[in-house]
């Protein structure tokens, strides 16, 4: 990625607290110390997205978090114009354990983005919650 | 057990009202319950199945069946789906009067998203920062990254283009057909008709789709009444036999083999066709859910109009207007000109296809002979999750 584009043209967005459940507290307390967990089911070995206790393959309860580094490649995006906070990029992002995640696309202005890009995770504080995953170009 | 033929849409009644800044939700539910009783010939007490969805103010249809004074009521269905609701419920409809469990079914929907009104369903909306939330388990995950119907749909449009080349200028089409059945319709939103450079230099709303690549936003409402055969026989209206019907929920489904670019229409298509013993080929006139243009262009090609990823070259040079293409859609103007009420457009899906079978469409978009008709509809979002309905209907004699 070019360093002299316009650091202006790159979108952010303010996150709002994500709502964390009984079930997903420990992705964010990960969060809070910069680490993003996945799911994996131990019975189908499948890794799964969004975060939860019973495999969505398999229904086994047997699921444990891993650390992933958050590398993967756009599968979709949208720039969404009709924002009072200024564009900002929708997607999702496959990730290199294979699952695809719903985020925001930062640190990247709206023309350059592309499917196929690759993107790592980092964290965004939010309106009092704790930090949430966007992802950014690698 | 099989629907097909064991119940008729006999009532069908579209609010007229777009804006409604002096009428309430509840008021506008009964208006076209009664719309939709007397279009069909029957009374508020004839009345024993009631069907609503999250449009409803008040818990389930209690609230709803209370004010309108249903008390002769022995089967309720608030099966929720978002927009599809009401086509789902025609398929439950005719299941319940198969069984023997109601022989008048109502159907309602209404709302006021112009003035305020709140919005159904679970929304986008982010949880509290403080505790813990037991709310939807994909909240956290999700509904803190902005998502709305248009961008969520535009990922949807975005990966279609990427994957089968589809343009924004065959996506315009849809908008175009619509446009041209609306200015026959005196209650549409929107009558003037666009032309694709219009659509495509139109205002980017959420990549790619444009602002007349969106739907309106209106209030107001529809009902539908839904009866047994025997009660169909002794009404003085044409009669619209339900053939089939099917429905199917799609999600991300853990993440894996993601695909944006089909709908779960692939699955409640089928059924429905299967049920009512008929092919795509011999449907004259399409109701197909208009959130979006690319709404549209993925539901057609899933349903087997055309092949995957063919539905823009299929949509295109006015295919979908009625009297020039060889499937007329939407010819009330659908979502994309005529009326969304309350954000969810499955009712008004089924408020044209039996005006076409009755033959009752606006004469400048009826089509001729229209004897087998679908509406389909999409409740939720098509890039996150969501729940297709089919339903298939043929006119009787």
């Amino acid at each position: 990625m070019s360093e002299a584009r316009d650091p202006n043209a790159r979108m952010t967005r303010p996150i709002p607290a994500p709502a964390v459940s009984i079930e997903t507290k420990p992705f964010w307390d990960a969060a809070r110390e910069g680490r993003f967990l996945i799911k994996r089911c131990t019975a189908c070995k499948k890794a799964f997205w969004y975060p939860r206790n019973l495999c969505p393959f398999c229904m086994s309860a047997e699921t444990v978090w891993e650390e992933s580094p958050g590398e993967g490649v756009i599968y979709t995006y949208s720039v969404m114009h009709r924002s009072p906070t200024g564009p900002y990029a929708i997607g999702y992002v496959t990730l290199n354990e294979g699952p695809a995640v719903l985020t925001n696309f930062v640190d990247v202005a709206p023309d350059e983005l592309s499917i196929g890009m690759k993107v790592k995770v980092k964290f965004q504080p939010t309106e009092g919650g704790p930090p949430a995953p966007v992802f950014a170009p690698a | 057990m099989s629907i097909k033929g064991k119940a008729y849409l006999m009532g069908a009644f579209e609010h007229p009202l777009r804006d409604a800044p002096d009428t309430s939700t509840p008021q506008l539910h009964g208006e076209c319950a009664l719309g939709a009783l007397t279009d069909a010939g029957l009374s508020k007490d004839d009345v024993d199945g009631y069907f609503c969805a999250g449009d409803a103010p008040g818990f389930g249809g209690l609230s709803m069946a209370d004010y309108m004074g249903l008390k002769n009521l022995r089967h309720l269905d608030s099966t929720e789906t978002g927009g599809s609701s009401y086509i789902v419920h025609v398929g439950h409809a005719a299941q319940a009067i198969a069984e023997g469990k109601c022989s008048v079914a109502l159907i309602t929907l209404a709302g006021r998203p112009r003035h305020g009104g709140r919005r159904p369903g679970a929304g986008m909306a982010a949880g509290g920062g403080d505790g813990l939330s037991d709310g939807p388990p994909e909240a956290g995950f999700e509904n803190i990254y902005g998502g709305s119907t248009h961008n969520t749909y535009g990922m949807c449009a975005m990966r279609h283009m990427y994957e089968y080349g589809t343009t924004s200028e065959q996506l315009a089409w849809i908008k175009v057909a619509a446009s041209h059945h609306a200015q026959w319709n005196e209650h549409a939103f929107l009558k003037e008709v666009v032309t694709v450079e219009q659509v495509v230099n139109s205002r980017m709303i959420a990549d790619p789709l444009h602002l007349l690549d969106c739907c309106v936003v209106t209030d107001g409402g529809g009902a539908l009444i839904v009866t047994s055969p025997e009660v169909a026989k002794s009404l003085k209206r044409p009669k619209v036999r339900v053939m089939g019907a099917g429905e199917a929920p799609k999600g991300p489904r853990g993440g894996l083999d993601l695909d944006l670019t089909h709908s779960g229409a692939v699955w409640s298509g089928p059924r429905a066709f299967e049920e009512a013993g008929v092919t795509p080929a011999d449907i004259k006139y399409a109701s197909i859910y208009d959130s979006f243009t690319i709404t549209v262009l993925m539901q057609l090609e899933d349903l087997g109009f055309c092949k995957k990823g063919e539905g823009g070259k299929f949509v295109a040079d006015g295919n979908l207007i009625s009297g020039v293409g060889k499937l007329p859609f939407n010819t009330d103007g659908g979502g994309l000109c005529n009326n969304h009420p309350t954000n969810r457009g499955g009712i008004t899906k089924v408020i044209e296809a039996v005006r076409q079978l009755r033959g009752e469409a606006h004469p400048k978009v009826q089509v001729p002979n229209c004897d087998l008709a679908i509406a389909h509809g999409t409740g939720g979002s098509l890039g996150t999750r969501h729940a297709s309905a089919t339903l298939i209907m043929e006119r009787e004699g």
